[in-house]
């Protein structure tokens, strides 16, 4: 499997892109040893690995955001080592990053030349503008998008930003395009659309390595496959030869014959711990009724956009619900505010833990802290206790397994998605909430961070409390839930008992609109 | 509340300025019947030309999302060299050296924030104090009498407009050819977006930051020259807490002062409306120690409406799921 690629495909010609021996080090600590990979003209490569695993770095790289230790790259016949982005930019090396790097205040045209305006005289800096806007509707056209250059960014939605970015990408000559996470936050349907100009780029001869951690998406699109560990390359294949399986086990470096730990669901069905009935907000929910039982975790699945954060959100006390009841543990909640939720003992992951979960410049044990400091305030004068919520933070924080050197020095921002969710957890694991709601708890944190946090789930689970799980990936929750809601548009579509889940009906609910408007 | 209520709102916040002018000047003319006139109207712009062009400049600043708390001091500065050291030249060959001067204090600025990546507000704060106290020095703690030929240049009209409006006008119309038609201005909004993104784009971020200052320092000390010109000497107040109307203007005018909205008519406009504030209040024979309290309500005015609107903009950005009828 280490065998190089282009050893192995001498159909495909010489390579575009060769990688040879890339070796980069940040404070000491090497995240790229000897890493290596060729790409051809015409292909797509997949790039696969863990969270921290060296992807990131790679395309940094190669993208002119990072300088390279030691190691070789050959570009179009040519050495290439990239001083900037711009530099990697003018070689032809578009890097299209997860959050996407577009101004919203400015319109198509202006993203699409923010630093290669057409000008009216050359050499003068006058933008000449009737040019800008022709030549970004001929980019737009390339990537079938419908819109007038003069549009605001701010009107476009995620999917449509994206494709913004590739006709920036092809404005800028690129022959190679690279991909970080571009699904995560797309539509199904968006995400065929991407798809499928990628293919159509693929015949332009345009190379595209792709990153994700959606694998699925990856053998579907892929023509080879590379996987990193911890820096090295430990596997680089066809499509052909590959297997999601297959590239797990590669990832972790052991077979995960059970990402889902078992849990044993004897223990389910205690008491509800939360009744919801008829919540309704105008332009954002309508009716939804349910109730979670002590002891179980209740799935929420449904597209993007299907209103399940704003459920969360309404739930949580965060935004105001016009109808309907919610009782926590037989309580009604009159006027919830998230003080009163937290109170009653509810928890609430949010899905972008980044903004809204974190204070990414403080160290992991302030965050750990943060929810709980008034429970340790009863110390002298009513100032906080110290050593009793030290005592207690460090504990959270082994047993959540956040994998720091110095809880008091490192910087959550410093921390893999992984370990940041587990400190969120940790957060609000020490006000030993009852009821939990998870927004995307595994979202963008690799394959061994999603299994401790399974086992979290779990062991939450039998310790009697409820969990409410919302999640985009269908399999997260068949395997984790005693229960699934779909929602869709708002509403709850289909309700399924563990036993009754069926993948192919879970989406359907999910896509149920799109599935009517489709027969009409 | 729902969608049209909230593009209602929006509309009334984006507005509120022009709302606020015509209820002034509908007050204003009520009480005083030397308030309408055209003479009165030439009189305010002429008197608004110094806070105009230095708030042209700071709107450049707001844009990045950046503060120029020191523009006040630059123009004291600017004012006291002109009057100290450029007495016996003629205004052609001393006003460039003087603006040139603004641009270093300006390039100062700069140098601190891109380069020591100090905080603008801090780095501009301390060039305030610093600038001051330089001019201060310099000016012998003694009021600064301009020479006869500034003091023509404050005087002289052209096609019946006073020669300090002809040099807004021309601030003006660069400015607006800067935002609007080069790519520089239009990474000016792409920084004030998101600093970061530019970056990635490859757009050079510090090269742009350090430039913006520069062109604000250059508007203090023109602002500084244009207002010297008419009041004949700089008293050690002269300049002193100007960056309030400046920012003031600018905010009026709807640059936002989180970054990336706004723009120089806007400021003009601010700047007017604030002078037209002082006129009124000066033709009404009001208390003159009501005149501060005013004005700082009309400030207060213009920030609120800045975050309001902010807040309705978020409301109305957010995604709707279902789209029901109103």
């Amino acid at each position: 499997m280490t065998v190089p690629l282009a050893a192995r495909m001498p159909s495909a010609g010489r390579a575009l892109l060769e990688v040879e021996g890339l070796c980069k080090s940040f404070f000491g600590v090497e995240v790229l040893h000897k890493a290596g990979f060729s790409l051809q003209a015409g292909r797509v490569l997949g790039l696969v690995g863990e969270n921290g695993s060296g992807k990131s770095t790679t395309m940094n790289i190669i993208g002119g955001v990072h300088q390279m230790d030691a190691g070789h790259i050959q570009f179009d016949g040519a050495d290439y080592k990239p001083k900037g982005p711009r530099d990697a930019a003018r070689h032809g090396i578009a890097f299209i990053h997860q959050e996407l790097n577009l101004f919203r205040n400015l319109s198509i045209a202006e993203n699409l030349f923010i630093t290669e305006f057409p000008k009216l005289v050359p050499g003068l800096p006058f933008i000449d503008r009737a040019a800008a806007r022709k030549r970004a509707a001929e980019l737009l056209a390339a990537v079938d998008l419908d819109l007038s250059p003069t549009t605001l960014v701010n009107k476009l939605s995620q999917g449509e930003r994206q494709l913004v970015e590739i006709a920036k990408a092809l404005g800028a000559k690129a022959k190679v395009i690279i991909f970080d996470e571009p699904t995560t936050s797309l539509t199904t349907r968006e995400t065929d659309r991407l798809f499928d100009i990628i293919n159509r780029l693929r015949l332009q001869g345009i190379a595209i390595i792709y990153i994700s951690h959606i694998l699925a998406d990856v053998m579907r699109l892929c023509d080879d496959i590379v996987v990193l560990r911890d820096g090295h390359v430990v596997g680089s294949a066809l499509k052909s030869e590959m297997t999601i399986e297959r590239m797990i086990s590669l990832m972790v470096g052991r077979n995960i014959d059970q990402l889902f730990p078992p849990r044993d669901r004897i223990a389910a069905k205690g008491a509800p711990l939360l009744e919801v009935s008829g919540i309704t907000q105008r332009g954002t929910v309508k009716d939804i009724s349910f109730s979670l039982m002590a002891g179980e975790v209740l799935g929420v699945s449904g597209l993007m956009g299907a209103g399940r954060s704003e459920l969360a959100r309404i739930l949580f006390g965060i935004d105001p619900f016009s109808a309907g009841m919610i009782k926590v543990a037989g309580k009604e909640l009159a006027a919830p505010t998230p003080t009163v939720c937290m109170d009653l003992g509810m928890a609430f992951l949010t899905e972008d833990r980044r903004t809204e979960g974190l204070m990414m410049e403080a160290p992991i044990d302030n965050n750990i802290a943060l929810s709980s400091l008034q429970n340790y305030a009863g110390g002298r004068a009513g100032m906080i206790d110290r050593p009793r919520l030290d005592t207690d933070v460090k504990k959270m924080s082994t047993s959540v397994q956040i994998s720091a050197k110095d809880i008091a020095r490192t910087l959550v921002k410093n921390l893999s998605g992984g370990n940041q969710q587990k400190a969120v957890i940790g957060k609000w694991l020490l006000r030993e909430p009852k009821v939990f709601i998870l927004d995307e708890p595994t979202r963008g944190i690799d394959v061994g961070a999603k299994n401790e946090v399974y086992k979290i789930i779990n062991s939450l689970a039998a310790g009697g409390a409820g969990i409410l799980m919302i999640s985009s990936e269908i399999e997260e929750l068949v395997g984790m839930c005693d229960r699934i809601m779909v929602m869709a548009h708002g509403e709850i579509r289909a309700t399924f008992e563990r036993g009754g889940f069926d993948r192919e009906e879970i989406l359907k609910a999910a896509m149920w609109d799109g599935i009517r408007s489709a027969s009409k | 509340m729902n969608g049209l209520q909230s593009r209602l709102m929006l509309l009334a916040l984006q507005n509120a300025p022009l709302i606020l002018f015509a209820l002034l000047i509908i007050v204003f003319g009520l009480m005083s019947d030397r308030f309408l006139t055209p003479i009165n109207f030439v009189n305010i712009v002429n008197q608004a030309s110094h806070i105009a062009i230095i708030a042209i400049g700071m709107t450049f600043v707001l844009l990045i999302a950046g503060i120029d708390l020191s523009v006040g001091a630059n123009m004291y500065l600017s004012a006291v060299i002109l009057g100290v050291f450029f007495a016996g030249m003629p205004p052609l060959v001393a006003f460039p050296l003087v603006i040139a001067l603004g641009l270093a204090f300006g390039a100062v600025n700069a140098l601190v924030i891109t380069q020591l990546r100090v905080a603008a507000f801090i780095t501009t704060l301390s060039t305030l104090f610093i600038g001051r106290g330089i001019a201060l020095y310099f000016s012998g703690n003694k009021m600064v009498p301009f020479s006869k030929s500034v003091l023509a240049f404050g005087r002289t009209a052209y096609l019946g407009v006073p020669s300090a409006i002809w040099v807004f006008a021309a601030v003006l119309i660069v400015a607006l050819i800067l935002l609007k038609m080069t790519a520089f201005g239009r990474q000016v909004y792409a920084i004030g977006a998101d600093p970061d993104a530019a970056a990635k784009a490859g757009i050079n971020v510090k090269r742009v930051v350090f430039a913006v200052y520069c062109i604000c320092g250059v508007c203090a000390a023109v602002g500084g020259l244009v207002s010297g010109s008419q009041v004949a000497v700089a008293s050690s107040t002269f300049g002193f807490q100007k960056e309030f109307p400046v920012i003031a203007a600018a905010v009026l005018g709807g640059t936002s002062l989180f970054g990336g909205r706004g723009g120089v008519l806007g400021t003009v406009f601010g700047a007017v409306l604030i002078q037209t504030v002082e006129n009124g209040l000066v033709m009404t024979n009001a208390n003159p120690y009501i005149y501060p309290l005013v004005i700082s309500v009309i400030i207060f005015i213009a920030v609120f409406t800045d975050s309001s609107r902010t807040t309705v903009l978020e409301r109305l950005e957010r995604r709707k799921i279902r789209i029901e009828p109103d």
